[in-house]
């Protein structure tokens, strides 16, 4: 759709670097760290590097220069920060509308709601799940983001007690969710310097929300449920009052109306991505929670079971944030991955360090393997390795993140490579044996390998899976 | 245990032998209440307190430019596109007016926007689920056993199973027991497979093959044949068959070809091509695989996305329905894998952990969507139904979750 729908600015995909390095001071100094402003600029294009990384071009002669940059680079969807300190959270930032287009930055961010008429208990109970949530997945640790504070009570003193329990307990940025002016402040009061998203503008309050906003200087979410000529009227009657940062909902429905959901999310985005409106320009919040509003009579489990997928749904549709109820990780653990999938650069292939990996206790006689640095292909051969409980050495081939089959295709992965990663590796000093176990999807270096690395090769099998049975059937016969 | 392997290997489901003990020592979860009532609800939102906001909050200092006192009214236009290309309709399974013997046919494709784009065009003909069903007994996760272990090894009842009681749109029927590392059964007996299903049920059928690339040719042969006019979704053709031989005995006998190849655009083209000298376009499916949430989504999911847009901007190598094995969801150990307290129970993780990946996939595009748990199957087809024939929301009430007490 690039083709017909670049009708906006220039395209983020179509800045050359060339473009960038025109507007930078040329000086080749060095003080970003690379080695000319042409490698800088490369940078900057690929989102690698800020351009304040340049301190010529910060001062005062090149002020015209930068502002052009600034514009050149912007966002089509504007980032916005919740929160202060090292929790605070972006969100926002997009470049595209699709992420094969570029990438997508900032990854949806997660909040778990609190009400102001919970228990103590609950409460703290609630901010600790959501703390210690954590879950380890392809060398990283994924977390959930934020608390949302919503006023069941809509009394302003419950709330700001309700407020100051939370900022007493947790340092994660907050979501304060009220439609009622008075409570929201109440709540800012007992929170003054959090800077938390407000929740929300309506087509009734927009004037005293902004006002929070403004003496606050918080972002604020315009709500205006299945209507976006309302939305759209919002968002610029609030950005001429003065605020400008804005989060847009147009409602999550969670059953009847979801098909709304989806569409308005959708022109949202395009509308800003394809066609450049700035007014709708901005973060998107989606309220998977709605699916407990109409649970009735229904198990706690059926809403949390659709909490879940509507999570899903909404952030492979657009939503920078989203809110949810449910603090179980039966039903977390699926949309926090979704998430972390989503939001991996596309441009870049999923990599883990290259090197000698060490499994349970090997010894002098105990096998040498190896694969690709490619972290699917790593660690799901790392997983087989430690189920089957063997002791031995995985020797990692930096193949710039490529699986085995593709690398071998793609030159990647070679021969020369496999022979340097032993030598470097100072495995040999470690095995008397020089026996090594290679993918069977790397079968066709073998000869060459053997004759570089002096090392006898045994082509291993084609998956992973089959890494104990080849070791019980193959290795402990030859060993 | 190579035989067992094998078989893990050919469905996705990397489950070990010793996990699977494990899985059958489990107590079971009653899940059955859960998966009938999800799309039973009725909107019920619960009154909230919600206060008219109309209270003056203290003046501030004043504005250097005159702040707007009313709203300042624009107007939304939806960014309506058009498109130069359409994805081709694929009618599967055949009537008997159409030839076969089936009690109905479904049409998938023909899409002239992107997935669900509906503000553009309604989606012309919804995703359609095939259920599997596996001509022998197979290491499943304890989560997908519990639903049919009445079945297992009856391929006849189990696909009576799908249709009856989890509303499967169209049945797989996994032809395991062919594979020469297996039990090699002979293209005749499989045939009586076929027939058996074909039997019990009168949904549109796809025929699966265990992965040989010469046994599943000689297999295949035998079932265009004998099942000729059928429309029987041929599962798969990959690019180390003989293609021409495949594809001319899918032409001769009026089935559809699934072109399977491994997350590459390219190679999706190549082989497309290649049939296009013995099929009508109108006759293929392609399947771009699918990789697990976590493993792999994301390439997946944005493979597809690409093939559906370069679809609708005129590519007609790519301009085909997509078919999705999502069932490679519980491949993902997160799937069905016994994990910490705090992530369980996996009777609930595995199915979400299919419709996650079923749902991420529907956005991306895909015609007809392979799948095994019943209650994941469920929220595929209410959330399609939602998407397709959509209701309106209650806006007014909407603004209630704010307050509600849940």
């Amino acid at each position: 759709m690039d083709e017909k729908e670049g009708k906006g600015k220039v395209g983020v995909k179509e800045l050359s670097p060339i473009d960038v390095y025109k507007l930078l001071p040329k000086t080749n100094c060095k003080e970003c760290g690379e080695e000319n402003c042409m490698a800088f600029a490369t940078k900057v294009v690929n989102r690698e590097v800020a351009i304040e990384k340049c301190p010529p071009l910060l001062t005062k002669e090149h002020e015209k220069a930068y502002k052009q940059l600034k514009e050149m680079l912007k966002p089509a969807i504007k980032e916005i920060v919740i929160g202060v300190g090292d929790k605070a959270v972006k969100i926002g930032g997009k470049l595209v509308m699709y992420r094969h287009e570029f990438a997508y930055f900032n990854p949806t961010a997660i909040a778990i709601d609190v009400t102001d008429e919970m228990s103590d208990e609950e409460i703290m109970n609630r901010i600790k799940r959501t703390e210690q949530f954590n879950f380890e997945y392809i060398g990283q640790t994924l977390k959930l983001d934020m608390i949302a504070i919503r006023s069941t009570s809509n009394d302003p003193e419950k709330f700001k007690v309700t407020v100051k329990k939370v900022v007493e307990n947790t340092r994660l940025p907050l979501i304060l969710c009220s439609l009622n002016p008075n409570v929201l402040e109440a709540g800012l009061m007992a929170a003054p310097k959090a800077r938390p998203l407000l929740y929300a503008a309506t087509k009734e309050n927009w004037k005293d929300m902004a006002e929070l906003a403004l003496m606050y200087n918080c972002s604020l979410t315009v709500f205006a449920p299945n209507n976006l000529k309302l939305l759209r009227s919002l968002a610029k009657t609030l950005l001429e009052y003065g605020a400008e940062d804005i989060v847009l909902d147009p409602g999550t429905f969670p059953s009847d109306g979801l098909a709304d959901t989806l569409n308005n999310f959708t022109m949202i985005r395009r509308a800003a991505c394809k066609r450049g409106d700035e007014l709708f320009g901005f973060p998107l919040i989606g309220v998977p929670m709605t699916a407990w509003v109409d649970r009735g009579e229904a198990p706690e489990e059926i809403a949390k079971w659709r909490e879940a997928y509507l999570a899903g749904l909404l952030i492979t549709r657009f939503a920078d944030v989203v809110i949810m109820h449910s603090v179980d990780g039966w039903s977390l653990l699926p949309p926090v991955v979704l998430r972390q999938n989503i939001y991996t650069d596309p441009r870049k292939p999923v990599a883990v360090e290259p090197g000698l990996k060490i499994f349970g206790t090997p010894d002098e006689n105990s096998p040498v393997m190896f694969t690709t640095n490619f972290a699917l292909t790593y660690y799901t051969v790392a997983s087989d390795i430690e189920n089957a409980k063997v002791n031995a050495y995985l020797l990692v081939v930096d193949t710039e993140g490529i699986a085995v089959d593709s690398a071998v295709a793609g030159r990647k992965l070679t021969a020369e490579k496999v022979a340097d990663a032993i030598k470097a590796s100072g495995v040999e000093s470690k095995v008397k044996h020089r026996k090594l176990i290679i993918p069977g999807k790397a079968a066709r270096l073998s000869g060459e390998i053997e004759e570089l690395s002096g090392w006898q090769v045994l082509v291993g099998p084609r998956d992973s899976s089959d890494i104990p049975k080849f070791l019980q059937e193959k290795w402990q016969t030859q060993a | 245990m190579p035989e067992k392997k094998k078989e893990e290997e050919t469905f996705g489901l990397k489950l070990s032998p010793r996990l699977l003990e494990l899985l059958a020592k489990l107590q079971e979860i009653e899940l059955e209440d859960f998966e009938m009532n999800v799309g039973d609800l009725e909107i019920w939102l619960q009154p909230g307190a919600v206060a008219a906001p109309t209270m003056a909050l203290p003046k501030i200092a004043a504005p250097a430019k005159a702040k707007p006192a009313t709203i300042i009214e624009t107007d939304f236009i939806p960014p309506i596109e058009t498109y130069p290309g359409k994805v081709v309709e694929v009618k599967l399974g055949a009537t008997k007016s159409e030839g076969g013997t089936r009690g109905k046919s479904l049409v998938i494709g023909g899409e002239t926007t992107p997935a669900f784009y509906t503000f553009e065009r309604p989606t012309l003909h919804p995703p359609v689920v095939t259920l599997d069903v596996f001509d022998m007994e197979v290491p499943l996760a304890k989560a997908v056993k519990m639903h049919v272990k009445e079945v297992l090894g009856d391929p006849a009842a189990w696909a009576k199973l799908a249709v009856e009681k989890f509303g499967a749109d169209m049945v797989t029927i996994h032809l395991i027991t062919i594979d020469p590392l297996v039990k090699d059964v002979s293209p005749k007996d499989a045939v009586k497979t076929v027939e058996a299903v074909a039997q019990a049920v009168d949904v549109p059928l796809v025929i699966g093959g265990c992965g040989d690339p010469v046994k599943d040719a000689d297999v295949f042969a035998e079932i265009t044949e004998t099942f000729a006019g059928e429309r029987f979704l041929i599962s798969s053709l990959t690019r180390d068959m003989d293609v021409e031989r495949c594809a001319k005995f899918v032409k001769k006998n009026g089935h559809v070809a699934l072109s399977f190849t491994p997350m590459d655009l390219n190679l999706a083209r190549e082989l497309n091509r290649r049939l296009y000298d013995f099929l009508p376009k109108e006759d293929i499916v392609m399947d771009l695989t699918t990789a697990a949430l976590g493993y792999g989504l994301d390439y997946a999911f944005t493979n597809m996305e690409r093939a559906r847009l370069a679809a609708l901007m005129g590519d007609p190598e790519l301009a085909h329905p997509m078919s999705s094995g999502t069932t490679n969801a519980w491949a993902a150990r997160e799937a069905w894998l016994k994990m910490a307290p705090e992530w369980e129970p996996r009777e609930l993780r595995g199915p979400l952990w299919e419709v996650t990946t079923a749902l991420t996939l529907l956005l991306a595009g895909v015609d007809l969507f392979m799948m095994m748990h019943p209650a994941a199957v469920k929220t595929l087809k209410d959330v399609t139904k939602q998407l397709t024939n959509a209701r309106s929301g209650n806006a007014d009430r909407l603004v209630e979750w704010v307050s509600a007490k849940v």
